[in-house]
């Protein structure tokens, strides 16, 4: 007996060189433990920022004049602010409500008097304060605006006063800039999406694994039939989920619900059907369930880091709001927020639901192509 | 439809560069038990995947009960009956739930009615709720046999049914199929073994995609104009070897405890053995090949592509 269990280097070696080799033919796998750690540096480095800048601000602008251009030109001077144009406040309050920008300012009647005179006029900042990670820094840089904004008119002052102008900021739809109300919506998202990409990722390829792919191939069942059948059960398992989180969102974290909650449920309906035809896909181009188990992980990676969900998406370059623009669960969010936080109805949703039912239409065409009808 | 359950010619597939199946022409008659025989990897799974529609031949025509085997897939499926290689049932449904779904994928009109009858047949009645994953191998394909049944199809395609099944079992098993041939249910049924081979009405040997031979036991045997010698005697262990190297001596094959010395050339392997006769102490006689003697010859004759 001792004979054997002395440590043998040759047979450890053997141990080591048989793994080597096989991590070598498992091309996936070898794809993770290169390419996680090249994603992860590339999304961390240079995509997410935590200080978003160049915001989108609508300016509403009821006094017009050089002092109030002077003010527009030094926030957007300050690289926090991207001023999209004026419009008047009925405007300005549909793009807070549609996303489209991140502030509106509003210059009120008298700002030009009231700044001559040597009295701070008031300025209505509104901040889209769902995410309240975006706003902090903009706003911070706000109030730091001093005097020497109104430099090159500044003979036109007789008295400065300090401030020049007086702040009043309002954070819409989350006043007291409470993190959860934008977590525990988005959180909705992540777990149906981590959820139905690999409960359906698995569902398939665990026939195929198990032999019985084949079986059910030699029956009549076509591949509508046995796609359609094995998604529905998960749909049902997703609004399950769903209804688990808002509940926990209501009685736990006291996340306000303005808009409807069927509408809400319509939606959430259309972005599990998005993820289950993606784990469907999966699991038809997955050969096992290793391989299904390591496609979730790769889309589910970008779909928390880029879609505005961990990071404001505003915060990151064109290129990753590019990719993110393409992940369902970056229109989920928007659509969520949206419907929760700012009461939103069917009306401002179109925006967020095309792209969604385009990537379903994609990936769905990708699936029933790749789909095995036959076993070639 | 001229009492051809299967009539294709000049099926060909290939997988990448890899041609598993050569120029296929298979004719099998409505009743008979049709035994598809060839060593491993020779393309006997792909054909039978390719003739129930699993499959899309390259090319090549053909019909499967009288519909077309590249055009009308669906429609085959409908009427045959194929049993995998591999149990693939669902281990974690119950018997009589593997059943009742299998009924419902062929759309059965009386399902529960027929889900019955079949676990009475297979004297599984009592144990239905049990989990497929947990029973014995014989069961299992029984269990098997029984869900291809379900549907009544005209045609079974079994892939080595009796692969790992004990010898009871086997038996059994090909009772019953003997009992669905005489019912009229054509047949066909791949195997390694050559009790099973010889109990098939007729027999097609495919090798490395090619198909050698085809015919009766008998015929098969006969088409490879081999001439049989069987020694037996106490030392014939050392001698295959040295009769590989006679003239005349194409093959030796061991049978239990004697040898069979096969060869197409009569008169020179006859010579070479009066001469083995003289130096040692063997019985040597004559002998009708055996089906496994014409195997081992065709076996021998087909080139391998794939092996160097």
């Amino acid at each position: 007996m001792e004979h054997f269990s002395r440590f043998s280097f040759s047979r450890w070696v053997g141990i080591l060189l048989k793994e080597f080799i096989q991590l070598k033919r498992d091309r996936l796998t070898f794809g993770m433990i290169v390419g996680i750690p090249i994603i992860q540096l590339l999304l961390f480095g240079f995509a997410i920022n935590s200080d978003p800048k160049h915001l989108p601000t609508a300016v509403v602008m009821a006094d017009p004049g050089p002092f109030a251009r002077a003010y527009v030109a030094a926030m957007a001077n300050s690289d926090y602010f991207r001023i999209v144009g004026q419009v008047d406040e009925h405007q300005a309050s549909e793009l807070l409500d549609r996303s489209k920008v991140q502030f509106v300012v509003t210059f009120p009647p008298g700002f030009h008097r009231d700044l001559v005179r040597g009295r701070s006029p008031t300025l209505l900042v509104e901040a889209d304060a769902t995410d309240p990670m975006a706003t902090g820094g903009a706003i911070s840089v706000l109030k730091s605006l001093g005097i020497e904004v109104f430099a090159p008119d500044l003979q036109g002052l007789q008295r400065v006063p300090t401030p020049p102008v007086e702040l009043r900021i309002h954070r819409r739809y989350n006043p007291e800039g409470i993190t959860a109300y934008n977590v525990v919506p988005g959180l909705l998202g992540v777990i149906l999406t981590m959820t139905m990409v690999l409960m359906t990722g698995l569902a398939m390829t665990r026939e195929r694994e198990r032999g019985t792919f084949e079986n059910l191939l030699a029956t009549p069942a076509t591949p509508l039939e046995v796609m359609t059948g094995k998604i529905v059960p998960y749909i049902l398992i997703g609004l399950l989920q769903v209804t688990l989180v808002l509940l926990a969102a209501r009685w736990l974290f006291d996340v306000p619900m303005h808009g409807s909650l069927l509408l809400l449920y319509a939606v959430v309906l259309l972005f599990i059907c998005a993820n289950l035809t993606l784990g469907i896909t999966f699991s038809s181009i997955a050969r096992n369930q290793l391989q299904a188990m390591q496609m979730t992980f790769f889309f589910f990676l970008p779909s928390m880091l880029l879609s505005g969900f961990m990071f404001p998406f505003r915060g990151m370059p064109e290129w990753a709001q590019v990719i993110g623009n393409v992940l369902p669960l970056t229109h989920f969010l928007l659509l969520v927020r949206g419907i929760l936080l700012k009461g939103n109805g069917v009306d401002m949703l179109w925006e967020q639901v095309w792209p969604i039912l385009a990537f379903i239409v994609v990936v769905l065409g990708v699936g029933l192509k790749t789909f095995r009808r036959t076993l070639d | 439809m001229n009492g051809l359950v299967i009539d294709v010619a000049g099926i060909n597939k290939r997988f990448g560069d890899k041609h598993v199946v050569k120029d296929l022409s298979l004719q099998v008659r409505q009743g008979e038990i049709y035994g598809f025989l060839g060593p491993n990897g020779s393309g006997k799974t792909t054909s039978i995947r390719m003739l129930c529609g699993l499959l899309t031949p390259d090319s090549g025509r053909g019909t499967c009960l009288g519909l077309d085997v590249l055009r009308e897939s669906a429609a085959i499926k409908r009427q045959v009956g194929y049993m995998t290689q591999k149990f693939s049932l669902w281990d974690d449904l119950s018997i009589g739930e593997n059943l009742d779904f299998v009924a419902r994928m062929f759309g059965m009109r009386e399902r529960q009615k027929a889900v019955d009858r079949s676990l009475d047949e297979l004297g599984l009645s009592g144990r239905r709720q049990q989990l497929a994953g947990t029973l014995s191998g014989g069961w299992k394909q029984r269990l098997a046999l029984a869900a291809c049944l379900l549907h009544q199809p005209r045609l079974l395609l079994l892939d080595e049914p009796t692969a790992g099944v004990d010898p009871k079992a086997r038996r059994d098993f090909w009772e019953e199929i003997h009992r669905l041939s005489t019912a009229g249910i054509t047949i066909l049924v791949s195997t390694h073994y050559m009790d099973e081979a010889e109990r098939c009405h007729r027999l097609a040997y495919i090798a490395y995609g090619s198909l050698l031979a085809t015919g009766t036991a008998s015929e098969v045997v006969a088409s490879c104009r081999l001439n049989t010698w069987e020694i037996s005697g106490d030392r014939i262990h050392g001698l295959a070897e040295d009769l590989r190297g006679m003239a005349g001596v194409d093959q030796v094959a061991s049978f239990g405890a004697t040898l069979h010395v096969s060869g197409q050339d009569g008169a020179r392997l006859q010579a070479s053995l009066q001469t083995l006769s003289q130096v040692s102490d063997v019985r040597i006689v004559a002998v009708a090949p055996s089906l496994e003697d014409a195997f081992i010859h065709l076996m021998q004759h087909a080139q391998d592509p794939f092996a160097g």
